[in-house]
């Protein structure tokens, strides 16, 4: 166990790992998006109350989850950084970063969409949109800290510390959030019921849908990794090897 | 007392020293030398624990420095660049609180001033000193607090020649009661002990920029 | 002239406080803009908004608590930029005293310089906004035990940017996000005084994250100044 979490923080071996793993990845998340989405848009019946406005949860709860799952994956490595200097976490922090910007703004995106039928109108102060956009603003905080740095090596442990400030702080904001939302809004999530009351044959393909997710998080996080990993090392031996060979092949 | 062993410090893709060994015991003292740029003020900041990014094992009375912590800063004396005097206070106001934030009873202020040619200077704010006037206040905390070791980066500048030689005196001194000494300058010093040397653009001519 | 003073925690926290104070003396500008930005902007929301009794009434808690939010912000700037230039910031990190009281030293001392102020003129002003005499006791106590927490926030933002040019946008967008819980709460406890609802529990509530601020920040504060001057 501790063989192998020292030998991830090898850039090398992090590489190696990436380029070995890359098209299984590739081929499980198309494989898992494709089922998902077919399955939920074509298959899965309409919802009672919402028709087919609520199809798109295949979309926005994944990249909810997304949103969420990164930034606690960034506070992980960040800890990894600031307690055993592990230049490998860094790495990967800064992959991730704007992944989750991404997540975030297609949660945005999607919650606002599936607002116009429901609610009437594309912006509501909901507790979870409200939160969401907080987070958004924390994940460009950490995002525009980096590119303040000249030094990599102060970025990475500024943005450390911003991160771990960042998760102590949002599940505070988000009780805050919740707790404001109830008192402006009364009774406000018209349409987001609890999605474990659906029937299984709406749930399902969501699962599809969020494992392709995932599947899309690490190819995004690995491809992303792997360039950072190809800056940093350049002047090894393995690097201009392995760009000696590339170039050769074409 | 102070020890350094297989020593590495990249700084923008350039590496400033490697492989680089000393030890400083109690009595000894050792210049740093090198051109511009070659790292001394950043080996002195490693040194002193302001500077983490380096490679290697650094020692405290025997023990790594990370754990040696609070005794290592309590034994040591920093001058750095910046003489970390406030213009909008007075000398004595400067020393009084630079006293209680090492723990010390700020004593013999008038003194420390004193010794450094500032006599009745104590009130005045230091904006209305010259830079070699603040330098000598700046340098009158080793005056005031008990340390082991001191590490000086480029102590004497802004000095006149008469304060340096004084502080040559004062430097010495401190070396020949045991006091260990860690400077840069590029100056030539006349001290009446030996002091060692580290040279870092030898070092990195001897072993090459780049080793891997 | 010689003070002989006991080298306990409580005399170096003393000392720090009363170099802030004396430093804060020489410069008064440190105390007086964050107070007058306050005043200024807070006179600038009828003057766009209008100035109907109802009207300013339902926007009193908010707008008070947020330009004293900006306040409080602007101010912070003052907390380590002189000690970082001159090198006292060096000179601190390298104190064999436990930082964690030192740091927090200087934050009381600008929370007393920078906020106190604000808090003691905060019901004039509410008055001049028609906040409902009610909600004025709510309005100084919420930001008595909120301003701290802006300040320890803050100086963790401020510590990280300090070595930066030009950071003064850099740590609005920083922190900014992470002042919301105390802009929640803190008005919260407002418009509860105001509508005769209980607002102890709220208090509570930021009672527990100054509580939770003033144990965690030095740390990270710690953290940041030690890559700042790295």
């Amino acid at each position: 166990m501790w063989q192998w979490l020292y030998k991830l923080g090898s850039p090398r071996w992090f590489y190696e790992l990436g380029e070995r793993s890359l098209p299984w990845l590739w081929g499980a998340t198309v494989f898992l998006l494709a089922v998902g989405v077919v399955w939920g848009l074509a298959f899965a019946p309409p919802d009672y109350q919402m028709g087919d406005n609520y199809r798109i949860i295949y979309m926005h709860v994944p990249s909810a989850g997304l949103m969420k799952g990164c930034f606690y994956m960034m506070a992980i490595c960040s800890a990894a950084v600031l307690i055993w200097k592990i230049k490998m976490a860094d790495i990967v922090a800064k992959a991730i970063a704007p992944i989750g910007v991404m997540a975030t703004l297609l949660m945005l995106a999607s919650g606002s969409l599936w607002g116009i039928p429901t609610w009437g109108t594309w912006w509501i102060w909901d507790a979870r949109l409200t939160s969401s956009l907080l987070q958004f603003f924390i994940y460009m905080g950490i995002i525009v800290l980096r590119s303040a740095f000249d030094s990599q090596d102060s970025a990475a442990r500024a943005c450390a510390v911003l991160t771990l400030v960042g998760v102590v702080n949002i599940p505070i904001i988000e009780y805050s959030v919740e707790w404001w939302n109830t008192l402006h809004q009364g009774a406000s999530s018209l349409g987001m019921r609890d999605a474990s009351a659906n029937p299984p044959e709406i749930w399902i393909p969501a699962f599809f849908t969020g494992f392709g997710f995932i599947g899309l998080f690490f190819i995004g996080l690995i491809l992303r990794s792997q360039n950072e990993i190809l800056l940093r090392e350049r002047r090894t031996q393995w690097v201009r090897d392995l760009v000696a060979k590339e170039t050769a092949g074409a | 007392m102070l020890e350094a062993r297989d020593l590495y410090c990249e700084r923008d893709d350039r590496v400033l020293f490697q492989h680089l060994d000393f030890s400083l015991c109690a009595g000894q003292s050792i210049q740093v030398q090198g051109s511009n740029g070659s790292g001394k003020t950043t080996l002195l900041r490693i040194l002193c624990g302001l500077n983490r990014d380096y490679r290697g094992d650094i020692r405290w009375q025997g023990q790594p420095v990370e754990k040696a912590r609070a005794d290592f800063r309590a034994q040591v004396f920093y001058l750095g660049h910046a003489p970390a005097i406030n213009r909008s206070l007075s000398a004595a106001e400067n020393l009084r609180w630079f006293c209680a934030s090492r723990g010390v009873r700020a004593g013999k202020i008038r003194e420390a001033l004193a010794a450094f040619n500032l006599q009745g200077y104590d009130d005045v704010p230091c904006y209305m000193m010259s830079a070699g006037q603040q330098r000598r206040v700046s340098l009158a905390r080793m005056k005031l607090v008990p340390a082991a070791l001191w590490i000086l980066d480029e102590p004497f500048t802004a000095l006149d020649r008469k304060g340096v030689s004084e502080l040559e005196g004062m430097l010495s001194d401190f070396v020949r009661s045991e006091g260990s000494l860690l400077l840069t300058t590029h100056h030539p010093l006349k001290m009446d002990c030996d002091v060692g040397t580290i040279d870092l653009d030898a070092l990195i001519q001897e072993r090459g920029v780049y080793d891997h | 002239m010689t003070t002989e003073a006991t080298a306990g925690l409580a005399s170096v926290m003393g000392a720090t406080i009363r170099r802030e104070l004396l430093l804060a003396m020489r410069s008064p500008g440190d105390v007086i803009n964050p107070l007058m930005f306050f005043i200024i902007s807070v006179t600038l929301f009828p003057l766009g908004g209008g100035v109907e009794d109802a009207f300013l009434a339902t926007i009193a808690p908010g707008v008070i608590w947020v330009t004293a939010l900006l306040a409080v912000m602007l101010s912070l700037d003052s907390l380590y930029r002189a000690d970082y230039e001159d090198g006292n910031l060096e000179q601190l990190l390298m104190s064999p005293q436990p930082l964690y009281f030192l740091v927090l030293s200087k934050v009381f001392s600008h929370w007393l310089m920078a906020c106190l102020p604000i808090i003691v003129l905060a019901p004039v002003l509410a008055l001049m906004l028609k906040l409902p005499a009610a909600g004025i006791g709510a309005l100084v106590i919420s930001l008595a035990l909120g301003t701290p927490i802006l300040v320890l926030i803050g100086a963790i933002g401020m510590a990280l940017t300090v070595g930066l040019s030009r950071s003064g946008l850099l740590l609005a967008v920083l922190i900014l996000p992470l002042y919301v819980p105390v802009l929640i709460f803190g008005t919260g406890v407002v418009d509860a005084a105001i509508n005769e609802m209980a607002y102890a529990g709220l208090l509570a509530l930021m009672g527990a994250m100054l509580a939770l601020a003033i144990s965690l920040s030095p740390l990270a504060i710690v953290a940041a100044l030690r890559i700042s001057v790295n």
